[in-house]
This record gives structure tokens, C-alpha cells and sequence, in this order.
């Protein structure tokens, strides 16, 4: 599936700005430097939007496309902010089996969004994982820190859950 | 130690110079191995896997066992034998392809690049008879035709990335790459936006490399023939110097055949109204170009002045070296000149109205599509060129009207816009428009006529992509650079930039080796470029010429003399401006 591309706006502050440059300034000599400076922006940003991928590719005078190529083709890097409840859906084998497909299918229902996505309002982002240890619960979803387990076949459980994650 | 390496490609031995790769081998045994992502110069990635070869290597004293490797990137080592054409390698590009055709939209029948397909001649080679070999899912691309010049359908796509690396390298640019990863790997632009939404500058060098029918110029070749077919218009057409020089090519002529006279028949034959040569606008430009470089010096105007007759240049400039417009000639390219004059003082001489006159130009160019469009390009009201068509779009109108381009006779252009020096005809190659501007500038400075056997300035020419001379004239030092590709012109930009260099007069030109190597000019696969230059081949076809002719400087044309006496004035006149010079914009990356 293609990466998502964040639609929210981006909310970068002059010191998460003076903070990248300062990164830039620092690594642009060395080189293969690219994706070091990927991975500490997404540090600083929580993840890539346009407008950081841009100061990257201006700063290093290389195209902008040569950034965005390696920010679809490595895993690490994401281009969708992740919410205040980061939902995390394990797609590992003994989850995957025990019909997480289809709690990551009523997640997205729920959610009104794709995984890989976040919702309008920031709150909620969704995203699938690979196994978090807790397969005897399978199938697992974490939210932020809290586990929840044993979700087959409980598609009223999730709109309980979520439901705790009101405020 | 010895500089050669004796290697066996077939079991038949040959010596090759060190650091020659397999491929290079093959070719100087007279055996072909094909390849796909392969291109010389450009892209050396060995990642198709169609050039594998089984090669053995020297271990000690004895040979070692047969491995796979790719004959593209792979280096000859002394002794090595190699197998071309064994059973395991014939399988083993039989496999790749039908690979590469599990995801691609095999629609030849209605494909353009159809009989000069790299992607169909493999499979037609190979003797692939099972095209759905490995039914699988394929990715459906949607259809890219943001730009004004081009079209990027990714479902012929094949990834041999020869696009990308035409756009990086050659051209410094690289507003396309490989975006995502496994299956869905897709060539695309930053935030998949649609590439006119980028800074692309038009060059067309990406078609001119990639082997299918995913990136193809916007074909306004309908447009043309319903222009032709209504009464009410008068459709007038120009040629480009290069197109003489790469046309053939279409028709199976050997490359570097200068086919202008069929060329001309051809059009007479496809219903063209007026027949007219835009080397007649070429030497108009050496007269508006020479003589704004001329005041320039003189009155202390920006300088180095740098040529504005490539549209892929110039859309360069704007969007990566705006603080360079003002270096810019404000001439218009002789494209838009030409267009201009067979608007205003044609039209007025032959009682048209321009509104109804259809202005064609068959362009080796796709920026010349964009460059049609361009704002201040209309000195009659009306746009100087309606419609910009390539060489390739020329041959397929040919073809499509039945003309049988081979046995037509040899034609003249129309009086007087089909008249033209030498001057003109060599803007085609990469130093030519710099020549012409030296053959009408030394004159103009010295008075005096320049002799017959003074017109050559050959430091100029030549594939190079950087070259430089100083003349001296009377009190006056000139020095002038040439280059062509972008990557070299951002690079000779930079150097300006930095004031280390202090040219007064600098060619740029956005494909390297100039137009004749245009992004528009008929499609040479790799097994050609691969060993062949077409840049020289096609450039010689025009430097031949330009020798065989009596007049070679711009200013001696008569019909741009007369032009001058009955309607414009004396060069860099006020109506000179009006209707043959431009302005430019900044553009964002």
C-alpha cells in the first residue's frame, strides 16, 4: 500500500525549524547523509510533511523528489503525523490468524480513515504492526501504552474502547 | 603489463582494452547481448537482469566455474570466457521478460512506440510466445498528462529507471524518481504530484531514453490534419534545422541522413499551405541576437548574455537560475520569430488575416510545445505558433497519410521564408548558434568581409559538453563558452554565479549535442546509442551542408536583407522589439 500523505496542516514551530537546520548544519558534509537527517527531522517532527522534506532537499540542493523517493521506500519514515491515541493493530501471524484483519478493517470504519492515516481533528492515528509480544491475547491492538486483547469477533468492544479516548 | 585482455565471448577469442565490460567485449566479437536498463552514459545500474550472461573466470591457473553475471556493469578479467546465447542465459531473459510483462499492460496494437518497442522486440527475440506467463495482479497507474508536452503512463512503465537518471544526471534536474517500494514502485514526482506541477523544464530527454511507450510526447498530429483539412485556413509550416537531420531516421535512413528535400515534398504532400524553413527565422535571430550582444557590449548592458533559443533552457533558467533573466537575450527563438514573421509581415504581404492562418512547426523539441504557449509570444495578436509538433509526430502524420517517404522527390522550400544560410542551418548542433552569431558579429565589428575560408570557427563544435574559445577583433576580446545538457549548463551557471568566469557570450543548449539530440527527434533504442553517437552522426548532416552552401552568414541573406528594407527597420529597431523579442518570468522549483 502507498504511504499516506498527512492532509492536516502542518504546525511546525521556529524552534523545530532552528532545531532541523541546526541537524543539517551538522551532517551535511558526511556522506549519505540523507537519511540520518530523515530520521532525526521525524525526531523533531514526529514525521515528514512537504514543508520539512522541502528544507531538507533546499538545504542539501538536491531535488525534492530524490527525499520523497527514499521517504516511500524506507518503512522507519511517515509522512502522516500520528495522533494523540496512537492505535497500533498487530497484523502478526498468530493476531493476523486470529482475525485482526477484520478488528483493523472495523478500526478504520470506526475512524473514517486508511491505516497509516490520522484523523481531522489529530487525535486518532491508526497504523498496523508486527507482533508486540502479547500473542497469547492475540488479536492485540495498543493504544498509546494500554493493551486491549482478545478482540475477535467483538466489534462492539472497539467502539467501547475508543470511546475511552474521549477528551 | 599489457592494456588489453583477452577474453572469449562464444568460444571465439578477442582482446579487449582493461576496464571494458563484458557487453563492450561482446560488441568488438560481433555478438549482441541485449539489455533494457542499460544506457550508456546515462544509466549503469545492472538492475534488469537481461544482459546476464554466464562468464568464467581465471582462478589461479585454472578457469573456474560459469556464473551469471550482468554483461552491462560486469568487467572483462584476463582469460574469462563467456557464454552469450547458452540455454540457461536464453531462459533466463526469457524469464525476466515475462517478469516485466506480468505487470504491464501489453496494449502494442494501439501503443505508439509499437515496432520500435525495446520491451517488444525482447519479447519478439526471445521468442516469448507465453506473454501471461506469470498471470498475476498488475498495478494500474493513472495516467499522468499534467504537462503541457508530455504524457507518463506508468502501466508500460517497466522501472529501468533510464528516465530518472536522464533527468538527474544529464540534465541536473531530477523532478522524476522511484517512489515507494516492491510492487508498487512507481516512477513519479515529489508528493506524487503530476510532473507539470513540477519544475520540469520540457527537455523530452526522458522519452528520447526510455524504451517503451510509458513517456511519449502530447500528439497533436489530429490537431494538424484538421487544420490542413479546413478551407478557411491557411496553414503554414516550418522545419527546424535538426529535423532535416533526424527525419529519415523515421523512414529507415541511416542516422545522420540529411533528407530535406523529401522532407519538403512530404509536406507539400500532407496538405500544408506554405512551406517555410525556420532557418530563415534562425538567421533572423543572428541578426536580433547579434546586435543586442554587439549594444550589450558596447553600451554596457548585462553580460556574459546568454542565448534564448532553447525553450528547455530558458524554462531552466527561470525555474533554477532566475537571478540569470537578465543575462537572457530577449530575442525570440527562431521558432517564435519565424511564427511572428509568417503572422505579421507574410500574413500582410499575401493580404491574410492572421486569425485565420494555422501556424505549425515541426520542433526535434517537446519544449518547444510549452514554448508555443509561452505569454509575449503572440506579435500579431494571435499566438506566433499554434501548434508545435516533433520529428517523430512528422514521421507518424507521414506514415499516416500514406506517403511514400523514400521514393518522393527532391523540393524546394517557399520564397522567401524557405530561404536560409548556412548561418541558420547550424543551430542544430551545440555550438552552431554561437558560430553563426561569430560569423555576423566578427564582421560587424572589424567592417570588414569575412573571408570565404574564415567562416569556420571550429573551436565551437563538437559533442563536448563544455567548450570555451577567445577571439580577438580589432581592440575587442570576446569569450565564449558553449554548453549543452542542463547538468553542464547549471554547472557553467554556478561558475558565473561565483564570478569565476567572465565570458562575454555563452550557448546554451538544453539537450546535449543540441537539437539534433532533441527530446523530439526520432527514438534510437540502446542497442544503437549504446555504440553509435547520434549527437555527431546528426550534427555532421548539418556541418556538410553548411559547407556546400554559397552563403553562410545570416547577413547575407537576401530574403532577411529585404525583410529588414521593406518592414522591419534595421535590427533592434522599436518594431524589431515589438515583434521579434520577449520577456521571461521567475519560476519556483
Amino acid at each position: 500500500m502507498a504511504k499516506s500523505i498527512a492532509t492536516i496542516p502542518f504546525t511546525g514551530t521556529p524552534t523545530q525549524e532552528q532545531e532541523l537546520r541546526a541537524v543539517i548544519d551538522a551532517l551535511r558534509e558526511d556522506p549519505g547523509c540523507l537519511m540520518p537527517i530523515m530520521q532525526k527531522a521525524q525526531e523533531i517532527y514526529g514525521y515528514l510533511p512537504i514543508e520539512v522534506q522541502q528544507i531538507i532537499a533546499t538545504e542539501l540542493n538536491i531535488p525534492l523528489e530524490k527525499v520523497f523517493g527514499v521517504a516511500t521506500f524506507y518503512a522507519q519514515f511517515t509522512m502522516s503525523p500520528k495522533g494523540k491515541y496512537r492505535i497500533s493493530v498487530c497484523l502478526g501471524t498468530a493476531c493476523y490468524v486470529k482475525g485482526s484483519g477484520v478488528v483493523m478493517e472495523k478500526l478504520e470504519e470506526a475512524l473514517g480513515i486508511k491505516g497509516g492515516e490520522i484523523t481531522q481533528d489529530g487525535k486518532f492515528s491508526l497504523d498496523d504492526c508486527r507482533c508486540v509480544g502479547a500473542c497469547g491475547l492475540a488479536p492485540v491492538v495498543t493504544i498509546n501504552d494500554d493493551v486491549y486483547g482478545r478482540l475477535a469477533g467483538k466489534p462492539e468492544e472497539i467502539q467501547e474502547i475508543l470511546a475511552k479516548y474521549a477528551d | 603489463m599489457s592494456d588489453m585482455i583477452n577474453v572469449k565471448i562464444n568460444g571465439f577469442a578477442v582482446q579487449v582494452p582493461k576496464g571494458s565490460t563484458i557487453l563492450e567485449a561482446a560488441r568488438a566479437a560481433g555478438v549482441t547481448i541485449p539489455t533494457l536498463c542499460y544506457l550508456k552514459e546515462i544509466n549503469a545500474i545492472g538492475a534488469c537482469r537481461i544482459c546476464m550472461v554466464e562468464a568464467a573466470e581465471m582462478r589461479g591457473p585454472n578457469l573456474g566455474p560459469a556464473r551469471m553475471v550482468a554483461a552491462c556493469v560486469y568487467p572483462v578479467t584476463e582469460g574469462m570466457e563467456v557464454q552469450t546465447a547458452s540455454p540457461k542465459v536464453l531462459d533466463s531473459r526469457r524469464k525476466t521478460v515475462q517478469l516485466i510483462l506480468s505487470n504491464h499492460d501489453m496494449k502494442c496494437l494501439s501503443c505508439v512506440r509499437s515496432k520500435n518497442c525495446e520491451l517488444q522486440k525482447l519479447a519478439n527475440d526471445l521468442g516469448i510466445t507465453d506473454a501471461d506467463f506469470y498471470a498475476g495482479s498488475k498495478s494500474e497507474s493513472a495516467i499522468d498528462d499534467s504537462a503541457v508536452h508530455m504524457i507518463r503512463d506508468n502501466n508500460k512503465c517497466i522501472l529501468c529507471r533510464r528516465c530518472v537518471a536522464a533527468c538527474a544526471v544529464t540534465q541536473g534536474i531530477g523532478v522524476i524518481g522511484a517512489n515507494e517500494r516492491g510492487f508498487i514502485t512507481n516512477i513519479g514526482s515529489q508528493f506524487n504530484k503530476g510532473l507539470g506541477e513540477t519544475a520540469c523544464v520540457s527537455c523530452g530527454q526522458c522519452i528520447a531514453v526510455c524504451p517503451t511507450g510509458a513517456l511519449t510526447e502530447k500528439d497533436f498530429t489530429d490537431d494538424v490534419f484538421a487544420a490542413i483539412a479546413d478551407p478557411t485556413k491557411h496553414v503554414v509550416v516550418q522545419t527546424a534545422p535538426s529535423v532535416r537531420a533526424g527525419l529519415g531516421e523515421c523512414f529507415g535512413n541511416p542516422i545522420g541522413t540529411n533528407v530535406e528535400g523529401k522532407m519538403v515534398a512530404a509536406l507539400r504532400r500532407l496538405g500544408f499551405d506554405v512551406v517555410t524553413d525556420t532557418n530563415y527565422g534562425a538567421d533572423l535571430t543572428i541578426m536580433e541576437e547579434g546586435n543586442e550582444l554587439l549594444e550589450r557590449v558596447t553600451k554596457g548592458g548585462v553580460l556574459p548574455m546568454i542565448t534564448s533559443c532553447s525553450p528547455g533552457w530558458v524554462k531552466f533558467c527561470e525555474h533554477y537560475f532566475p537571478d540569470m533573466i537578465p543575462n537572457l537575450s530577449t530575442c525570440k527563438s527562431p521558432q517564435q520569430m519565424q511564427g511572428a514573421i509568417i503572422k505579421t509581415y507574410y500574413a500582410e504581404k499575401m493580404g491574410w488575416d492572421p486569425k485565420d492562418i494555422v501556424s505549425v512547426s515541426i520542433m526535434p523539441c517537446t519544449a518547444k510545445k510549452f514554448e508555443c504557449g509561452r505569454d509575449d509570444q503572440s506579435a500579431s495578436g494571435y499566438p506566433d505558433v499554434d501548434i508545435a509538433l516533433t520529428t517523430r509526430e512528422l514521421g507518424r502524420m507521414i506514415d499516416r497519410a500514406g506517403i511514400d517517404f523514400n521514393v518522393l522527390p527532391e523540393e524546394k522550400f517557399d520564397d522567401p521564408l524557405g530561404i536560409y544560410t548556412g548561418g541558420g542551418l547550424i543551430f542544430g548542433a551545440t555550438g552552431g548558434v554561437m558560430e553563426a552569431a561569430l560569423r555576423f558579429a566578427v564582421e560587424k565589428i572589424s567592417g570588414e568581409k569575412l573571408a570565404a575560408d574564415k567562416v569556420e570557427f571550429t573551436d565551437v563544435r563538437g559533442v563536448e559538453g563544455m567548450k570555451e574559445a577567445t577571439y580577438t577583433v580589432g581592440d575587442l576580446t570576446v569569450k565564449v563558452a558553449v554548453v549543452s545538457g542542463l547538468a553542464n549548463a547549471r554547472k557553467l551557471m554556478e561558475k558565473v554565479q561565483a564570478g569565476e568566469a567572465d565570458y562575454t557570450f555563452i550557448e546554451v543548449m538544453a539537450c546535449p549535442g543540441g537539437c539534433v539530440n532533441g527530446g523530439g527527434q526520432p527514438i534510437q533504442p540502446a542497442s544503437v546509442r549504446n555504440f553509435v553517437d547520434l549527437r555527431e552522426l546528426r550534427a555532421k548532416a548539418l556541418y556538410s551542408a553548411d559547407a556546400a552552401m554559397d552563403l553562410r552568414k545570416s547577413q547575407d541573406n537576401p530574403a532577411i536583407q529585404t525583410l529588414y528594407k521593406e518592414f522591419l527597420g534595421e535590427p533592434g529597431s522599436h518594431k524589431a522589439h515589438e515583434i521579434l523579442h520577449t520577456s521571461y518570468v521567475a519560476r519556483k522549483v
